[in-house]
């Protein structure tokens, strides 16, 4: 069994919906990870809040964040297990984010720290 | 209280206090000792009264026979003499180091720091729960017994292997410091949890003895709340955990010790002051930054007593089961948050997800796949009613089944 980074790209709900709405999606969320950890899946998970971030760039010059195009920001991740990506994608298949059009998920095998990764 | 009644209510009570403050003071490394003076104090007492009936104040005669018979052990150990007898040069103002102190402050502390000594992860779940109803509870060795169904020479001997793990590892006896005392607190809770447990589901028929489980369970979690060093948030969050479960003892089991579901229970059975108090510490609970599993628990358990089949209540319970399975999975969380899912979100996405829970052994998975296709697709149901009925364990748990099968 492998561990699997879920990450969510998304635009900043904030800017496009009402608080209402984003509670809605707060819900779906919980649900989501709820479902995943109703399977013994879940291992971890955070948001990556849109205020205070920052990008360094290789000149070190600071800028405000976060990085990348308003759809690709990162939100936040999740960590399930998953015997292969395929299923960790699977499970990645069910987020809310996935709603909106443009949103997206990726997938990332955690690195082992056993030396074999 | 007549003369038959008044021994065995004292020796429990009395005996548990005697021999924390005797274990205290002799220290793992003579806790049999400790134990042994302690029994011996009632057998005198058992002697003694049964001829000239109890005196006027039994408690103070037991704490008077204790402390000579520690006395008496101390004085004539010379390896404590040879211990001791510098320090007493130097340690005038204090008791007398042969004299045990028996007053409330003394046996409180001593009860306290036993609970920490004792459930102490160096030896098994078991041994601690077993230790902590002889000496915390002062349970005797056939109560304790029937407890685990079991038997005595089993019990006797894991006490003895936990005896002699704390004392080879040399476990203090005393109250961790502040740095310390979330984390040790964990394992006392995890143990005060597991007795409650204990009598809450066991299979044992002794009802008396069940509900002495489940008492003895919230009289320790209230002795740390009464202490301001462990009075915790989840510590509370506990105790009303405990609350609310207690409050349906009397409806959970019918006339003929069979267990009533609690859609079936008589809710005129419920006691409402144990709800009240689950209420008040739950309040009590909500401080501090962190949430412990007992403080969604607790919370679970508070939705569970408001009978009334609303929105709110199963949105908030599928709700609070999402954030419970974060932090610790547990088959029986993942079908009771299946349950709850299926009552805020409908029957058909509960299914679903009730469909990926792989629990193939267990019989309430079944048993919860039955319910999710009744009015669906009852065919499907009485299959899955069926598969439960074939691996339930009990025979309540086979009616049931066959009571639902035979509704379609």
């Amino acid at each position: 069994m492998d561990e699997f980074a879920l990450i969510m790209r998304h635009e900043d709900g904030s800017k496009i919906a009402s608080p209402e709405q984003m509670e809605i999606w707060m819900k779906a969320t919980m649900d989501w990870i709820g479902g995943i950890a109703a399977q013994n899946k879940f291992v971890s998970g955070t948001g990556l809040l849109f205020d205070d971030a920052k990008v360094v760039h290789h000149n070190k010059m600071v800028t405000n964040g976060p990085f990348g195009e308003i759809k690709e920001t990162i939100g936040g991740f999740i960590v399930v297990k998953a015997e292969s990506a395929e299923e960790a994608a699977e499970f990645a298949k069910g987020c809310p984010v996935l709603g909106g059009e443009g949103n997206s998920m990726e997938v990332r095998k955690i690195a082992k720290r056993d030396g074999t990764h | 209280m007549n003369q038959q009644e008044l021994i065995p209510h004292l020796f429990r009570t009395e005996y548990r206090k005697i021999v924390a403050v005797l274990c205290k003071r002799f220290g793992f490394d003579q806790i049999e000792i400790a134990e042994d003076i302690a029994s011996e104090t009632f057998l005198n007492a058992t002697q003694t009264w049964s001829f000239n009936g109890p005196p006027p104040n039994p408690a103070a005669w037991l704490y008077s026979v204790a402390k000579n018979k520690a006395k008496n052990h101390l004085q004539r150990n010379t390896t404590f003499e040879a211990k001791v007898a510098p320090e007493i040069i130097y340690a005038t103002d204090t008791l007398h180091e042969n004299e045990i102190d028996l007053s409330p402050k003394n046996i409180t502390d001593s009860q306290l720091q036993m609970m920490f000594a004792i459930c102490n992860p160096v030896i098994s779940p078991e041994a601690q729960i077993g230790l902590s109803l002889r000496i915390l509870c002062g349970f005797g060795i056939d109560e304790i017994a029937e407890a685990f169904l079991s038997n005595k020479e089993t019990i006797n001997k894991r006490l003895y292997r936990a005896r002699e793990k704390l004392r080879e590892q040399k476990i203090k006896i005393e109250i961790p410091n502040a740095a310390e005392i979330d984390e040790r607190l964990d394992t006392v809770l995890t143990t005060i949890y597991l007795l409650f447990s204990e009598g809450y589901y066991s299979v044992s028929q002794n009802q008396t003895l069940r509900k002495d489980l489940c008492l003895e369970a919230m009289r320790l979690c209230n002795m740390l709340i009464e202490n301001t060093s462990t009075d915790k948030p989840q510590v509370n969050a506990l105790f009303s955990l405990m609350c609310f479960h207690s409050s349906r003892f009397e409806a959970r089991v019918d006339k003929n010790g069979e267990l009533v579901l609690y859609d079936e229970q008589d809710t005129g059975l419920w006691n409402a002051e144990l709800i009240s108090q689950g209420g008040y510490f739950l309040k009590r609970a909500a401080s501090g930054d962190r949430l412990s599993k007992y403080h969604l628990e607790a919370s679970i358990a508070y939705w569970n007593t408001q009978k009334a089949d609303t929105v709110e209540k199963w949105e908030n319970i599928l709700q609070l089961y999402n954030r419970l399975l974060q932090i610790q999975y547990s088959p029986v969380a993942a079908l009771n948050r299946t349950f709850a899912l299926s009552k805020a979100n409908g029957k058909e996405e509960a299914i679903i997800e009730a469909e990926k829970l792989n629990l193939g052994d267990n019989q309430f998975y079944f048993a919860l796949l039955g319910e999710l296709y009744t009015g669906i697709d009852n065919e499907k149901a009485i299959r899955h009613f069926k598969k439960a009925f074939s691996i339930a364990k009990s025979n309540a748990d086979k009616q049931a089944m066959q009571k639902k099968m035979d509704q379609l």
